[in-house]
């Protein structure tokens, strides 16, 4: 059974990346190792179905989002984690955007890279509510399109269009808070751009 | 009335414009029009190429910290396992693991290859 077993090798290959986000999903060790192996054996059973050649990549992720939301979900004991914490447009950049040009000594990137921890970045996905969180992990950790979100989750892409923006807002706003708790920025810092967003400049901002 | 300026005669984008279509740009879900748009506004205007660095650079950051995580041995055996039985062309029965399958209501165990859309094994449109 070549078939059989190149599938099997491949699919393989994902498993890192699958349980990274099964954690992200379930925020949960227990739950993320029995929604990757339901996952491997869904895929195994209805292999067939697979077409050699075509993403095997999104199609694993897709049983995987299936899963979650088919068996998972019903789990969740917290009923009322459907509220978002709403931040606003390029949240972190309007506070931290000009720190990177201050400190100057390394790429913007690296000085990035050094904001955040690992367990912030993670928590800070893992604070989202999940009908955001699941889109957002998609589509910034995972890099899908808003075709293949819109297919895996079943809804319109206006819709992945709209939580994707409402999610990164609030992703972003716990990262600043994140930023602010370890210090690396004032609670006064100005926002950068209130030259091109007039609307976002506070009334009384300019007195001294 | 063509701005004299502007050689291509091409429409333009203000920075506003321009940065509420950051997100689609970065995620490279922009008609070609559009996004020789936005293009073209990044490519003069500094501000607003710095927005795009920031936004593009933090995201790099998200994905590369958010997907690090170490498969437990355990569950790599418990998959390997199974994996054997379906290379020998014995399909694995989905087992209750846990108790996912617990819940009545929850679709476990179901033949996920007969629910599954149809587009599943269509290869994703590329947005290249």
């Amino acid at each position: 059974m070549a078939d059989q077993e190149l599938f099997a090798q491949q699919a393989m290959e994902f498993m890192p990346a699958l349980y990274s986000a099964a954690l992200r999903m379930t925020r949960n060790p227990s739950d993320a190792e029995d929604l990757v192996q339901e996952t491997y054996l869904k895929a195994f059973r209805s292999f067939g179905g697979f077409e050699q050649g075509t993403n095997l990549r999104a199609w694993l992720y897709r049983i995987l989002t299936n899963t979650f939301i088919n068996s998972y979900r019903s789990k969740k004991r917290r009923p009322t984690e459907t509220e978002l914490d709403e931040g606003e447009d390029l949240h972190l950049y309007r506070r931290l955007g000009g720190l990177e040009a201050v400190l100057a000594s390394r790429s913007a990137e690296d000085e990035l890279m050094d904001w955040f921890t690992d367990v912030e970045v993670k928590n800070a996905l893992e604070a989202l509510p999940e009908n955001f969180r699941i889109p957002v992990l998609l589509a910034d950790v995972e890099g899908f399109s808003y075709k293949e979100i819109a297919e895996m989750l079943d809804i319109p892409i206006g819709t992945v269009m709209s939580r994707l923006h409402r999610g990164r807002k609030s992703l972003q706003k716990q990262l600043y808070e994140f930023a602010l708790s370890r210090g690396l920025t004032g609670r006064d810092t100005q926002p950068v751009l209130e030259d091109l967003e007039p609307s976002s400049t506070q009334p009384g901002s300019n007195l001294p | 009335m063509p701005d004299i300026h502007d050689h291509t005669h091409a429409p333009r984008v203000d920075c506003e414009q321009a940065l509420a279509e950051i997100y689609t740009y970065l995620d490279g879900e922009l008609t070609d029009e559009k996004r020789t748009l936005i293009a073209g506004h990044l490519e003069g205007c500094n501000p607003c190429i710095e927005v795009y660095d920031f936004e593009a650079e933090l995201r790099v950051v998200i994905s590369t910290r958010a997907r690090n995580e170490a498969v437990p041995e355990t569950l790599r055996m418990r998959i390997a396992e199974k994996l054997t039985l379906f290379v020998r062309g014995e399909i694995p029965d989905v087992e209750a693991s846990s108790d996912a399958g617990a819940d009545p209501s929850a679709d476990f165990g179901a033949d996920f290859g007969a629910g599954a859309d149809p587009r599943i094994g269509q290869p994703p449109a590329s947005d290249a």
